[in-house]
């Protein structure tokens, strides 16, 4: 056995956990905010796929990953608006609404996707990385986790930025009120309707740059489907995190170990058949359920649309 | 002009009125709020105390009539809107959250993108709070703080958003007798200061004891006044008289009494025996009652609700267990007996929850009428549904009843309150009932429904079975009980026979008097 774990290898298999980790890091990120003003946004899963297409088609007129970034956030929140008008504005059921946005898009950017491409897939270059200095000339953990995107650095630097609002700004209090009690929040005088779309559109964009990142830096291409449940694992971190953002980088490179153990287990050579490798972060999913989520402490009014002086 | 140290109204309300579907909450209001002041605002459930709150406080709007500040017409858009005007409300269900601690509780409200000012927040709180007596540990999680002291945070929150008018509405309703005394205490302290204060509540007691100026409300209007210069002329115990006879007194145009006449047979039909219940967190219990009901008797239970009404109702139609006592019908026991043998011994049960325990809304009427013989023959036989069979009663039953549907397999919940009623009547009262008891029948039904209601309650009796009438509508008891039971937090206080100022006596027992 002692031949799988080469100094490549590893530095494979991380550096692949990190790649798939960013865009789990980016939707968990983005989904908890939703959660904490108690918005359930099943949509999530549709507002990264339509990330990832425009994100894609964005970076490739363009030739500018940032501009495909951009695009790609500007197509989640475009999804997002239509679950905060939905949803959050008329009080429609969240897990009727979500759904039906994710199928629709799913089927929606494949459509698109063939109208545009018809049946090839373009390929982007490779992304450009930044190396970060002195860190990334560490042996197979300089390469693994310090020669990426900028994107990447920016995602997990979020984390902290996340940590910020929630702890330290009157949003993140009005946030947590809107999810925990959204009346008290209305009779202080805040609109929780509007605070609660700002949560849903900022999950919107996060998962759009999720999107846009498994297609063009993590793929380098677009194909129909292609974020595959990463918009689900994105709730699964959400409500496990329990609000700490932190929690939600930890369970994203889990994950994002295990998709990355797919690829490198192949790249290895290990003979186990495929199928059950890809089975991997389902378990995984099942088993920190398992482990952590009985403990799971969700807000109050989480999933309950707010309607002024209903009693 | 009147004579006393409040200064002129910072807040008026002028013929404000508020209608909800079936019912009209709020009904030509006109109220004066002062500077200096603690106005009472006292009714029973349902006088529409709460309406006219969230309708100061911007939850609300009203639908006809006007709301003045400082005599300038301004209607209260919201919360926020209410807060700027100086309004700040102190809710009957607390409006903090329970996950924060208490200065971020006290901090939400601020502008987004200001970082919540802590410190400059201890500071503010400590002026505020130290005159008045309050002390705030601003580090605890609210979920941590007894009721009393989350109160407090929100009288605190209020001040410190300046508000000159503070709405406390059932302030005392999760107070220990310590800590009503100490609000009492507070609210003199708030009003010597300058503030308005709007004071709730049902207790009568607490009217006179904090109030300088006390407003009557019932079913929705307004019924009385009493200023502040005639409520210092006047002693305790007159005072109180004087209220009880807002609250309670027959008014013109109230609905004509008819006490079904009885035969002189008192032999009890349904009678109850020391009949107990442990209370739980969110229930009253039930507390050694005991009764008797004759042939042909109307026996009214008052009293406020939430007293354990709902327990004994459920309690004698075997829907909850009980500790000990014991249930007669006709000279049997009934105890041990589930839902189904009592039935079958002829104990109905009206419940209140109409829709939600009484009926099943998506199945058709015809089916509701024979929900508690589902499976049982003539009906059904080996498991089947004989639909033709049930089909020409469920027709005999509409008709019979006069119950008003599109068809009998129209699903029950479309129906109006008053007609889910009438199939509910039809159906508790088939087959051999000999004791019935009705929970609020006429709750949330429009006047018709209400007075074919009563009429028909009345019949019941006249057909000499023994009825249990439950209601917090005292007018509906005086109208046709012959005895009146008042109970209170689970246990009979009195039993008052109808007649000459019995709706004083019944009144005074609910809130704590003696009769």
């Amino acid at each position: 056995m002692g031949g799988f774990f080469t100094d490549t290898f590893l530095t494979a298999l991380l550096f692949g956990a990190v790649t798939a980790a960013i865009p789990l890091l980016l939707a968990g990120l983005g989904e908890q905010m939703s959660e904490k003003a108690g918005v359930l946004n099943i949509g999530i899963e549709g507002m990264m796929i339509t990330g990832a297409y425009i994100g894609f088609v964005g970076a490739y007129y363009s030739g500018s990953f940032w501009i495909g970034f951009i695009a790609g956030a500007a197509g989640g929140m475009a999804v997002a608006s239509l679950m905060a008008l939905l949803c959050v504005r008329f009080g429609l059921n969240q897990i009727v609404i979500g759904i039906a946005l994710t199928l629709g898009l799913e089927g929606l950017t494949s459509l698109l996707h063939h109208f545009q491409f018809s049946r090839s897939y373009p390929r982007l270059p490779a992304a450009e990385v930044t190396p970060i200095p002195l860190l990334s000339d560490i042996p197979v953990l300089g390469p693994a986790l310090f020669r990426h995107h900028l994107i990447v650095y920016l995602a997990v630097a979020m984390v902290g930025v996340m940590i910020w609002v929630y702890k330290r700004t009157q949003f993140g209090l009005n946030l947590q009120a809107a999810g925990d009690k959204p009346a008290a929040l209305d009779v202080a005088g805040i609109d929780v309707i509007r605070t609660r779309t700002v949560a849903v559109l900022f999950t919107g964009g996060m998962a759009g740059i999720g999107g846009a990142y498994l297609a063009n830096v993590g793929a380098g291409l677009f194909i129909p489907f292609i974020t595959n449940g990463a918009g689900f694992l994105g709730i699964v971190l959400a409500m496990l995190a329990r609000g700490r953002p932190v929690w939600v980088l930890v369970g994203a490179l889990i994950f994002g170990g295990c998709l990355s153990m797919t690829t490198a287990a192949q790249v290895a050579g290990i003979r186990i058949p495929t199928d059950v490798i890809q089975m991997l972060p389902f378990l995984a999913v099942m088993a920190m359920l398992v482990l952590f989520g009985r403990r799971a402490g969700l807000p109050a009014a989480l999933g309950i649309p707010y309607e002024r002086g209903a009693r | 002009m009147e004579q006393t140290q409040a200064g002129p109204a910072i807040v008026s309300l002028e013929g404000v009125t508020k209608r909800f579907p079936g019912i009209v909450a709020n009904d030509r209001v006109d109220l004066d709020i002062r500077a200096g002041e603690v106005h009472v605002l006292l009714g029973e459930n349902g006088a529409g105390k709460s309406t006219l709150i969230s309708m100061l406080s911007g939850l609300q709007q009203p639908d006809d009539g006007r709301i003045l500040i400082d005599g300038v017409e301004m209607p209260i858009r919201s919360p926020s809107h209410a807060l700027s005007l100086g309004i700040g409300t102190v809710f009957q269900h607390n409006m903090l959250v329970p996950t924060l601690t208490v200065a971020e509780n006290l901090a939400l409200g601020g502008r987004w993108w200001q970082r919540p000012r802590i410190a400059e927040l201890t500071a503010r709180v400590a002026e505020i709070a130290r005159p008045l007596g309050i002390d705030i540990n601003l580090g605890a999680r609210v979920s941590e703080l007894s009721l009393g002291e989350q109160q407090q945070v929100e009288i605190v929150r209020a001040l410190l958003r300046d508000s000159r008018l503070l709405i406390l509405d059932e302030a005392t309703s999760m107070l220990t007798p310590k800590g009503i005394a100490e609000l009492g205490a507070l609210m003199r302290r708030l009003v010597e200061r300058g503030l308005a204060v709007v004071f709730i509540t049902h207790k009568l007691g607490e009217a006179a004891d904090f109030g300088d100026r006390v407003s009557v409300l019932k079913l929705g209007r307004k019924v009385g006044e009493i200023t502040s210069e005639r409520l210092r002329m006047l002693e305790r115990a007159a005072l109180v008289d004087e209220i009880v006879a807002m609250m309670f007194g027959r008014q013109a145009g109230a609905d004509e009494i008819s006490i079904p006449p009885r035969a002189a047979n008192d032999d009890a039909l349904l009678e109850v025996r020391e009949l107990s219940m442990a209370e739980t967190s969110d229930a009253p219990g039930l507390d050694r009652i005991s009764f008797a009901i004759g042939h042909g008797e109307i026996l009214g239970i008052a009293g406020i609700d939430g007293n354990g009404q709902k327990q004994l109702a459920e309690a004698l139609a075997g829907q909850r267990p009980t500790d000990s006592g014991s249930v007669m019908l006709a000279g049997q026991a009934l105890d041990g007996l589930d839902v189904g043998g009592r039935r079958k011994r002829g104990l109905r049960y009206l419940t209140d929850d109409r829709l939600g325990e009484g009926t099943v809304g998506t199945f058709p009427v015809s089916i509701n009428y024979f929900l508690k013989q589902i499976g049982e023959p003539p009906l059904w036989r080996s498991g089947m549904e004989r639909t033709r069979e049930i089909d020409a009663r469920a027709i005999e039953l509409t008709r019979r009843y006069d119950v008003r549907t599109p068809g009998i397999s129209t699903p029950v919940g479309r129906l109006s309150g008053g007609n889910i009623q009438k199939v509910l009547i039809a159906r508790e009262l088939a087959d051999g009932a000999r004791a019935v008891i009705f929970n609020k029948p006429t709750y949330g039904l429009d006047l018709a429904n209400t007075l074919a209601t009563r009429q028909r309650v009345r019949d019941i009796a006249g057909q000499g079975l023994a009825v249990l009438l439950i209601s917090t509508d005292l007018e509906e008891l005086l109208s046709m009980c012959h005895r009146i039971a008042v109970i209170s937090q689970g246990r009979l206080v009195g039993i008052v026979s109808n007649g000459d100022r019995a709706g004083e006596r019944v009144g005074r027992l609910m809130i704590g008097l003696a009769a």
